[in-house]
């Protein structure tokens, strides 16, 4: 332990140099270009970087390039709430409260909350990682098929039913979404499934062209529909607001704990900063005293789900660095670099690469640091951008939502999936259906089914294998609590309003 | 167009420094007019996704084009989207793919209409190994050990992990049953790195993870490695996990499963491009060989260095073409529309 | 239509007949995946489900939602209810048709040359500026796009007859 403080502070002396530092502001601002643009992440910013870090330490590199992915990080939240336009699946939940803030003209706000999130969910994970690595690494290995599916029965479980829309609207919006997941290889079998002899059908419906179209698209339907403006005009420009919402985030310490809890939990285990976010907002609009008024533009949906997601992308790394398993694209863009730097990312590289190791961990804590301050003095610039008349920003959001969807596959197919996703978004919302149930089941859907099926093959079909251990009983359990919670709710304050005090009658 | 280039190469000037050796003019006249496209037919990660970009990385670090190389995962289909796309990309000289097994195990397997006969063959850059690996504390000190215990108990006893469905890891593991006599689990997983994971964690029984994937297990004493499907045993001695080093490997068949299996890692072209471009190439992939990061990758990565362009080159896919439709037919991993 | 109910309003397909239209399209979608699932096997082999269990019970569901939702829409007493004003339904055409026309040229005059014609046609057409105006944002982000995503990130993206007439 106290040798692992020792290792920090040379960390820390490694990071500080001016040098690395210079690198850090370069990754960050790189970092948050790529994460606003539709089109670009994290693994290209780091794919062009990579050549040139070769001839670089791989202290250093490693610095640069996972500052990009810092910087990533925080540039996602931007698109989401100045466009309603998710450029990653974790930042699809963000859109739900940071997207009605910024109509209402409280951009700057949802902007400097999500920042703030990031950072807190972000730095908690990494003191997380700091204090307990090795006991980390043991848990991931705890998880195989069985527990993997109830984390994302536990994900669905505690968003579903929280929508106001009828029931058999949310069923067939989250089904639908189950449906456009399954289409194109069924990994389980090798077989093509609903492609009908469609060459363009063999990718499916990623996620990514899904969201550009239904939110994306369809709101610039909707806002023709209403008249030719964006109504986030009124946006303040200064940088008070950054400090005004300082000075109210305190309040939600508690929903920032329990974020930061369930992002570093599901980080560690393989399931990812998507079901994360998802899950703490969930779990946040039936906690809440506000909890009704989700998704109207309240701060607290913008802290949940963003807090979440950095939590998990953060501890997340912790998983690739000592078991050489990528969380995501742009880790494993990451990860091929260690091999070419003639690092072996696994078990032994906290053994023998101390100053690899910790230089990226203090990294991770200078990173955010500097990533914070740089995004936050940008938030009354990218509020700014609200200015800009409709008729000039939406053929440019149209275009790059169209780069953004044909580069998930390099097809230009896709750009025509996002128009007709548009419709559909724009048609689904006017008719009062829920799209987040389909976004969900979207993203979460056949990554549930190939867990499913894997448990099932393990146990010879035995349902009996998603009850077998402590972990996953446990997992599952949380799961029917979480769905059946409203029912658990009224009961509870039946039989409370009953023991105590009577209502006084009517 | 060298805007951008000179902005980002500010401050890191001095790595141009001593690679000027290397690219000595070439010797044919065709030269690449745009940035070349390598497309791996496979998500990020990969083994074919890190030797393509590791070769992006190669070519740019010592200037061996003048054009710059891109990488594209086309991973549809189960790569199926990557090899149409290089099919119907006629005449582009400008355009390489890099295959795995699925060149031959997708058509068969989907139905997806293509052959590597619809695409030029460039280079053969490497034979991928496969190894049969445990958990450390399993008591299995070798294949025998291993194969015995599956003898002694009823058919899917054990769980074999492997990446993709009816791939190159679920063929191995039906030669395994043929060779056993006993039926085993077959789970899929996306990739290599997790099927070791999975193995760590002990919800698999074994796997047959290529060098790559496991090694960093292996060095920490959580995986061990029974046997090499390969006629000869792997040709590095540098130690690893203690005194053991890749040639410590016996072969599957010394340990009586004769069950050989290498993967193809090498490039295609579309079809109908100039001779002088596929010239240029294999200059271009030679000159890749040469490199000192190169031989680190080959090392790290215990690979099989055969190298072989032309004829040379097509008889050997013509070859293991045929050997693939035999494996899948018997396996029953054929398409029913085929 | 209900014009008589609710004049002042202005007219436009009623809400009925959109909720009816959208739950018939799903359940449309629907069909197409029961048959889709149908062909790889719905069924539940040895080791667990196979390739079309969960499609096809999905769009089972999918189907049956469709079903209440139209019987529950047409359930509804006519309140006069329009989905849009045709006036409204005319602008979100505006966008929507130029919008799907550029999705449909993309893959053959490239992504730059389409969208600088897009961003024109709205600029000069909804925001009426002066031609210099339009002129400069709709050449200068294409070029701008270009230069970040083809030059520095390498990304290529879809390029049409210009591009190669220049020599990409």
């Amino acid at each position: 332990m106290l040798e692992d403080i020792g290792n920090l502070f040379h960390g820390f002396a490694v990071v500080v140099q001016p040098y690395n530092l210079v690198l850090m502001v370069v990754g960050i601002v790189l970092g948050v270009i790529v994460g606003v643009l539709p089109g670009l992440g994290g693994a290209n910013g780091i794919a062009i970087l990579l050549p040139l870090t070769f001839s670089m330490s791989p202290t250093s590199a490693i610095i640069m390039l996972s500052c990009i992915y810092w910087g990533a990080l925080f540039g996602g939240a931007i698109t989401s709430i100045l466009f309603n336009i998710p450029g990653e699946p974790w930042s699809v939940a963000t859109t739900f409260d940071g997207y009605p803030m910024a109509q209402k003209g409280k951009a700057g706000e949802a902007l400097t909350a999500a920042f703030t999130s990031s950072f807190v969910g972000a730095l908690f994970a990494v003191i997380m990682i700091t204090l307990v690595a090795p006991l980390v690494a043991s848990f991931a290995l705890s998880f195989g098929p069985p527990e993997i599916f109830s984390v994302y029965f536990l994900a669905f479980c505690s968003f579903v039913g929280l929508s106001k829309e009828p029931p058999f609207k949310t069923i067939a919006s989250m089904m639908l979404g189950f449906g456009l997941g399954a289409v194109g290889l069924d990994q389980m079998t090798g077989q093509l499934r609903m492609t009908f002899g469609m060459e363009s059908m063999l990718n499916g419906f990623d996620f990514l062209i899904a969201v550009i179209g239904l939110f994306g698209i369809g709101e610039i339907l909707l806002t023709m529909e209403e008249g030719l403006s964006f109504r986030g005009k009124a946006a303040k420009l200064n940088m008070r607001v950054v400090l005004q919402t300082w000075a109210e985030l305190p309040r939600y310490w508690m929903l920032s704990l329990r974020s930061c809890l369930i992002g570093c939990w599901m980080g560690i285990s393989p399931a990812g900063a998507t079901p994360a976010s998802f899950m703490s907002y969930g779990i946040a609009k039936r906690i809440s005293k506000r909890g009704r008024f989700f998704g109207t533009g309240e701060i607290e949906g913008v802290v949940a789900p963003e807090t979440a997601a950095h939590a998990a992308g953060t501890s997340a790394l912790l998983p690739m660095i000592s078991l050489g398993v990528p969380g995501s694209p742009t880790a494993a863009v990451l990860l091929g670099g260690l091999l070419i730097w003639g690092l072996q990312p696994g078990p032994l590289l906290f053994t023998e690469q101390k100053d690899f190791v910790w230089g990226l961990i203090a990294s991770m804590y200078m990173g955010n640091i500097v990533g914070l301050i740089i995004v936050l003095t940008c938030v009354p610039v990218f509020a700014a951008i609200l200015r800009i008349p409709f008729s000039v920003i939406a053929p440019v959001i149209l275009v790059f939502c169209a780069i953004g969807a044909y580069t998930v596959h390099n097809n230009t197919f896709d750009v025509v999936m996002m128009v007709v996703f548009g419709i559909a978004g724009y048609l689904m919302k006017k008719t009062n259906y829920p799209l987040a149930p389909m976004v969900l089941a979207i993203v979460l859907g056949d990554k549930a089914e190939e867990s499913f099926r894997q448990s099932l093959l393990g146990s010879q079909g035995a349902f009996s294998v998603f009850w077998s251990s402590g972990l996953v009983s446990t997992i599952m359990t949380l799961g029917l609590i979480a769905l059946f919670w409203p029912l658990i709710q009224s009961t509870w304050t039946r039989l409370r309003g009953s023991a105590g005090e009577p209502h006084p009658a009517e | 167009m060298s805007v951008a280039k000179t902005v980002l190469t500010i401050g890191t000037a001095a790595f141009a420094s001593g690679v000027f050796a290397l690219s000595a003019l070439p010797a044919n006249a065709w030269e690449p007019s745009h940035p070349i496209e390598i497309i791996v037919p496979a998500g990020t990660g990969g083994g074919a996704d890190q030797m393509a970009r590791a070769m992006q990385g190669i070519i740019t670090k010592h200037n061996l084009s003048k054009q710059s190389v891109v990488v594209i995962n086309k991973s549809g289909g189960a790569g199926g989207e990557g090899f149409l796309d290089v099919k119907n990309s006629k005449g582009n000289d400008h355009k390489l793919i890099i295959t795995l097994s699925n060149l031959f195990t997708t058509p068969m397997a989907t139905g997806i209409p293509f052959s590597w006969k619809d695409m030029t063959p460039v280079a053969m850059m490497a034979l991928d190994e496969f190894i049969l690996w445990v958990n450390a504390d399993k008591p299995y000190k070798t294949a025998k050990d291993y194969v015995d215990d599956i003898k002694s108990k009823p058919d899917n006893s054990f769980k074999m992990g492997g990446t993709g469905s009816k791939q190159e890891d679920q063929i191995i593991t039906v030669a395994l049953q043929k060779a056993t006599g006993k039926k085993m689990t077959y789970i899929p997983y996306k990739g290599g790195g997790e099927v070791a994971v999975q193995l760590v964690g002990n919800h698999i029984d074994s796997s047959v993870n290529n060098p790559i994937e496991a090694v960093a297990h292996w060095r920490a004493g959580k995986l061990r490695p029974l046997c090499v499907f390969d006629n000869k045993k792997l040709d590095y001695h540098e130690k690893i996990a203690g005194d053991l080093a890749w040639d410590s490997i016996p072969t599957c068949k010394s340990a009586g499963l004769d069950v050989e299996y290498l993967m193809l890692r090498g490039y295609f072209m579309p079809p109908g491009v100039s001779p002088d471009a596929v010239a240029y190439y294999v200059d271009l992939f030679k000159k890749v060989r040469e490199t000192p990061e190169w031989k680190k990758l080959m090392s790290d990565g215990a690979f099989n260095q055969s190298f072989m362009t032309g004829d040379e080159y097509a008889k050997w896919v013509a070859d293991a073409e045929k050997l693939h439709e035999g494996l899948m037919k018997e396996a029953g991993f054929m398409a029913k529309t085929n | 239509m209900n014009q008589s109910v609710n004049e002042t309003a202005g007219s436009g397909p009623s809400q009925r007949s959109a909720e009816v239209g959208v739950a018939a399209i799903m359940g449309l979608i629907a069909i197409i995946g029961i048959i889709g699932s149908l062909k790889v096997g719905i069924g539940w082999a040895a080791e667990g489900p196979r390739a079309g269990f969960f499609p096809f019970y999905v769009s089972l569901i999918v189907l049956i939602s469709s079903v209440v939702n139209i019987v529950s829409a047409l359930a509804k007493p006519a309140d006069g209810a329009v989905f849009a004003e045709w006036s409204q339904l005319a602008k979100v055409c505006q966008v929507l048709i130029p919008t799907a026309i550029y999705a449909l040229v993309v893959p053959y005059s490239g992504i730059y040359v389409a969208s600088a014609l897009l961003i024109a046609l709205f600029m000069r057409w909804f925001g009426r500026y002066n031609w210099a105006i339009v002129a400069a944002v709709a050449i200068g982000l294409p070029i701008v796009t270009f230069i970040t995503f083809e030059i520095w990130f390498l990304v290529p993206l879809p390029k049409g007859p210009l591009e190669a007439a220049l020599g990409f």
